[in-house]
């Protein structure tokens, strides 16, 4: 691989430090120098709260760190800062993203670039803390940026990425991570010196300032129509307000793709593209999944080209905005596309693999589609299951459906 | 022509006249003040404040004279009628617009 004279200037700064998933997002907040962290403890997430309230208690980030006693309070907070000018953090997991349900939408209707790590956590009912993916795809209509990360470094680096997509489109941004598998599981981490982030990250400049000589109102009840203003300007309507919400997250994928190539100019790390792709060039079956599952997928491809089959994955790392027609791209040649669901939309399938399918509608592309419900609430995922789904796939490709009705679960029922 | 013009990103509003407690415009009638009947300006001493006490709006100061801030003041004629000396009375705002 060649490198670059900047690259290796980062490199010899840079540190690698054997971290498991919270620490390494608890480290990107920290080196994206966050000045309010607002957070209630759950599990799997409570050790981000914990190392950066040490972070904060030994003098090591110099922010403000409110405990709070909920989480819905926890991102009111983040927003009552961000609004006024803080670079805010928040953290949670499954119920705690549940309860912040609300202000999910506040943030993104008032466009404030708030970054929020959700360690993927099964919901109930009944009752469980280990993972699957259910919590941050049913949040996935609240306007906010979704970023699935497959491995500790991706968690730091997409974190610090975060504040600079947000900062630039004014969109707030989830990092996901799977709980467990990546939240307490430690691996190789490079952190970053902070110099080289600073250069990366530059300070946050709010899109509004609340000034007492010039006093303005926000999130006011904002009628159906348009109206005109004190200054006899025609403002917003709702809609106008919602549309532009849209509008930012289309536009946002240019953004994603710009900050996460000069991030892999800076750090040796690319992250250009919305998604990862393993031996897709020659794959006419395609795995796709979200975060850490997708590793796994790659394992199940490594078994399956072994027997012969040309299998490739594709891991979707960005899944809002959704990257349709990148997708279309990378998928055109595959005959067989089986998508993995850590969740789904009950009635229906697996977000994900309904997201594919709508991409692929009008393009041409021709392949069957299957899906699997794998993983929920913390069920083992065998890269074995994997390949034998793909196979079992495979043999019902020949009574030439190309959409099942619906999915099929990977359990014992 | 489209909304884009205001440059808003979210909802947001500025202050217009009558907004944010100011009254602008839609008030009917004004309390003037007799001061040669208002108790505290007769007797130069601190007394009576009445109209002072019962103004939702507190716009009348405790002061000698006492004053009402037009700004502020609705027009609701409360102090008129609380004024035991009969020092405040309403006057059509029609008769100050010219």
């Amino acid at each position: 691989m060649k490198r670059s004279s900047v690259l290796n200037v980062a490199d010899r700064n840079a540190s690698v430090q054997i971290l498991d998933g919270n620490h390494a997002a608890a480290e990107g907040a920290k080196l994206s120098r966050v000045q309010v962290v607002a957070a209630y403890p759950i599990t799997p997430q409570s050790p981000v709260t914990e190392t950066l309230s040490e972070f904060v208690e030994e003098g090591n980030l110099n922010a403000e760190y409110v405990a709070v006693e909920s989480e819905h309070s926890a991102l009111a907070v983040c927003t009552s800062a961000s609004i006024v000018g803080a670079r805010t953090f928040t953290a949670t997991s499954s119920h705690g993203l549940a309860y912040m349900h609300e202000m999910l939408h506040w943030v993104a209707g008032t466009r404030l670039p708030v970054v929020l790590a959700c360690v993927n956590r099964a919901i109930g009912a009944p009752w469980n803390v280990l993972n699957d993916q259910q919590d941050s795809i049913s949040q996935r209509d609240t306007g906010w940026i979704q970023i699935y990360a497959r491995n500790n470094q991706e968690i730091l680096d997409s974190v610090i990425q975060a504040y600079k997509i947000a900062e630039a489109v004014y969109v707030p941004v989830m990092v996901c991570y799977d709980g467990y598998i990546l939240s307490h599981t430690e691996m190789p981490v490079d952190i970053p010196s902070q110099e080289d982030v600073d250069r990366f990250l530059p300070p946050y400049k709010p899109h509004t300032t609340l000034d007492p000589a010039k006093p303005r109102n926000y999130n006011l009840v904002t009628l159906a129509n348009p109206r005109v203003n004190a200054e006899g300007v025609l403002c917003h309507g709702y809609m106008e307000i919602r549309y532009l919400l849209q509008e930012a997250l289309q536009n946002s994928r240019e953004t994603i793709a710009r900050v996460g190539q000069e991030f892999g100019e800076l750090f040796g790390r690319s992250y250009a593209k919305m998604f990862w792709e393993d031996r897709l060039d020659d794959a006419d079956i395609v795995i796709v999944a979200m975060g850490s599952l997708a590793m796994e997928a790659t394992v199940a491809a490594d078994m399956l080209r072994e027997e012969g089959h040309k299998a490739g994955v594709l891991g979707l790392r960005v899944f809002r905005p959704f990257p349709k027609s990148d997708l279309v791209k990378a998928l055109k040649k595959s005959r067989l596309i089986v998508v993995f669901d850590k969740n789904i939309s009950y009635g229906l399938e697996g977000a994900t693999c309904s997201e594919i399918k709508s991409a692929l509608y009008g393009s041409g592309a021709n392949a069957v589609v299957r899906n699997f419900i794998v993983g929920l609430g913390g069920r083992d995922v065998k890269a074995r299951e994997l390949a034998d789904a793909v196979k079992k796939s495979l043999s019902s490709m020949k009574e030439g459906v190309l959409n099942n009705e619906y999915p099929e679960w990977i359990c014992e029922i | 022509m489209g909304t884009r013009e205001c440059k808003h990103i979210c909802g947001e509003s500025s202050q217009g006249i009558g907004e944010a407690g100011r009254t602008g415009e839609w008030r009917s009638a004004r309390p003037v003040i007799d001061h040669d009947k208002c108790t505290p300006a007769r007797q130069n001493k601190p007394a009576c404040f009445l109209c002072w006490l019962y103004c939702p709006d507190a716009v009348i100061s405790k002061t000698i004279p006492v004053q009402i801030n037009l700004e502020y003041c609705k027009g609701c004629e409360i102090c008129a009628q609380v004024c035991p000396t009969h020092a405040i009375t309403m006057v059509n705002e029609e008769e100050f617009s010219s």
